[in-house]
């Protein structure tokens, strides 16, 4: 064990252009996803959150199980909706990072929606009457409220992000792995344990990390600087 | 209300999503192949000659043969690599390709911990299996419908072996790829089937060494074949035909044989026999 963790610092410090280049992909593939699901997420959880409807309760309990998602069987069912013989093979994305994108979005976007709702609905019980007594429409006050809640929608962005660079169920599906085209830091690093060359897995380990933590630390800074100039 | 100009979070996500494409390159192909080239370090070894010759990219799928098999089934690869002889006359006699050729080969190994608890230690596999099976040592098999699984449950039954009656605790079905069955062959201490290359190629070896090679049962040959674009249009015959084309060439049949780790070559070229329905 000692002997490994000796290794794995030893391979950080050589870590090539390769590593680097499945770190950005990891990161582009992710992070696309997750601009997908705030695309998608925040409005239909700010629709759920100040909309009454019949069948909302039922809708939002769906949501909320839709957080937990496996991302295996996304996979495979998007595999099988991309692949050549499925509805959507004419496009030919399996097998691209594109595909990875849609996989990883179908992910990210419950759980953007789900934890935007709690917190718009949040928000509505303080400010729901007085923005009602101004005589504002539903979707007028969902989007004073998600202006309202901006900085902690960021919780979401970044529960999203989570969810997304560090899972290995569906990009590895759609993805395929291939070297140089679909091989996220995820995908690098099961090979490696495939491999049986446990230190390099774990060295790659440490940088998924080191990015996840990077993401936050730029995403808290932001907020930081907004709070204080527009808070 | 005024629209929140200042969501710069989101656009600033937007935009860097937006100012790397993630797709636009030269030609590609599909190739699905199997865990053993891929583990073996084969590919990554090959694969750059080509690609500076011919300008095709080669995007590898790893999976095991008869997963390799489905996918170009339902169209999702240009061209398979894989090694599984009897699954792959199957392939052309159905019409999904036109023809297999002979690309290379290596052998099965059958690899245990050095102590060898069973006395399986030889070269004649059928009379290692018996061993392994009378004193139910830990065995490990992939149990993913892969070549070596082939290889494993055809050696079983050379052997003359029921399988599935003498099954029990000790025979571990973990449907997994090469690599992973060896790790939890080297964690249990148990027999496994392997190919020489991935073997060569894995680095957690732990107390496991090789007990039995050499048995001519243990052949292990490796085909080639294009996808028929009679089933699937999308096939891309140029650049398909052209990798398969520089795989048997001399040159290609070369860049396989110089392929080694620690001055063990790991695949052996063998084309020449082209092999039609």
């Amino acid at each position: 064990m000692t002997e490994t963790l000796h290794e794995t610092f030893a391979r950080l410090t050589t870590l090539d252009r390769d590593v680097v280049a499945i770190a950005w992909l990891s990161l582009r593939v992710s992070l696309s996803a997750v601009a997908i699901g705030l695309l998608l997420g925040i409005p239909l959880g700010a629709f759920l959150a100040v909309a009454r409807f019949r069948g909302r309760p039922a809708i939002v309990g769906l949501l909320n199980a839709f957080m937990g998602l496996p991302p295996v069987i996304v996979g495979l069912v998007l595999y099988l909706v991309l692949s050549r013989s499925g509805p959507f093979g004419p496009l030919g994305l399996l097998f691209t990072p594109g595909a990875m994108v849609a996989a990883q979005a179908i992910l990210a976007t419950p759980l953007v929606a789900a934890l935007t709702r709690q917190v718009i609905a949040d928000a509505d019980d303080h400010l729901g009457e007085q923005l009602r007594s101004l005589g504002l429409s539903a979707p007028r006050r969902a989007m004073v409220l998600i202006y309202d809640t901006r900085f902690s929608l960021v919780t979401a962005a970044l529960a999203a992000f989570g969810r997304a660079i560090s899972e290995i169920g569906a990009v590895l599906v759609v993805g395929g792995n291939i070297d140089g085209h679909t091989r996220t830091m995820t995908t690098a690093i099961s090979l490696e344990t495939q491999k049986g060359d446990l230190s390099l897995a774990l060295a790659l380990g440490i940088v998924l990390i080191a990015l996840v933590i990077t993401v936050n630390a730029v995403a808290a800074v932001l907020r930081g600087h907004a709070a204080r100039a527009y808070g | 209300m005024v629209v929140p100009r200042r969501g710069f979070l989101t656009l600033g996500l937007l935009a860097l999503v937006g100012a790397s494409p993630l797709s636009a390159e030269p030609a590609s192909i599909v190739v699905a192949s199997t865990t053993s080239t891929e583990q073996s370090g084969l590919f990554k070894h090959i694969l750059p000659a080509f690609a500076a010759k011919a300008g095709i990219a080669v995007k590898v799928v790893a999976l095991g043969t008869g997963q390799a098999l489905d996918a170009a089934r339902r169209g999702d690869a240009d061209v398979v690599l894989v090694h599984d002889r009897p699954a792959e006359d199957a392939f052309v006699a159905q019409g999904f390709a036109k023809a297999r050729f002979d690309v290379m080969y290596n052998d099965f190994v059958l690899v245990g911990p050095k102590g060898d608890p069973a006395g399986a230690k030889g070269n004649d596999i059928t009379a290692a299996l018996r061993k392994v099976a009378a004193t139910k040592a830990p065995f490990v098999s992939r149990g993913d419908r892969s070549g070596t699984h082939s290889a494993e449950l055809r050696a079983w039954k050379e052997a003359g072996i029921d399988l599935p009656a003498v099954k029990g605790e000790w025979y571990r079905d973990v449907g997994q790829g090469m690599g992973p069955a060896l790790n939890t062959a080297s964690a249990l201490d148990a027999y496994i089937l392997a190919d020489r290359g991935t073997w060569l190629a894995f680095k957690n070896r732990g107390d496991l060494a090789i007990l039995v090679e050499g048995d001519k049962r243990l052949f292990n040959p490796y085909g080639v074949m294009l996808v028929d674009p009679d089933k699937h249009p999308t096939v891309k015959v140029k650049e398909g035909q052209a990798f398969i084309d520089w795989l048997v060439s001399p040159e290609g049949q070369a860049s396989i044989a110089a392929y080694r780790i620690g001055g063990e070559q790991l695949f052996f070229p063998s084309a020449g026999a082209v092999r039609a329905p």
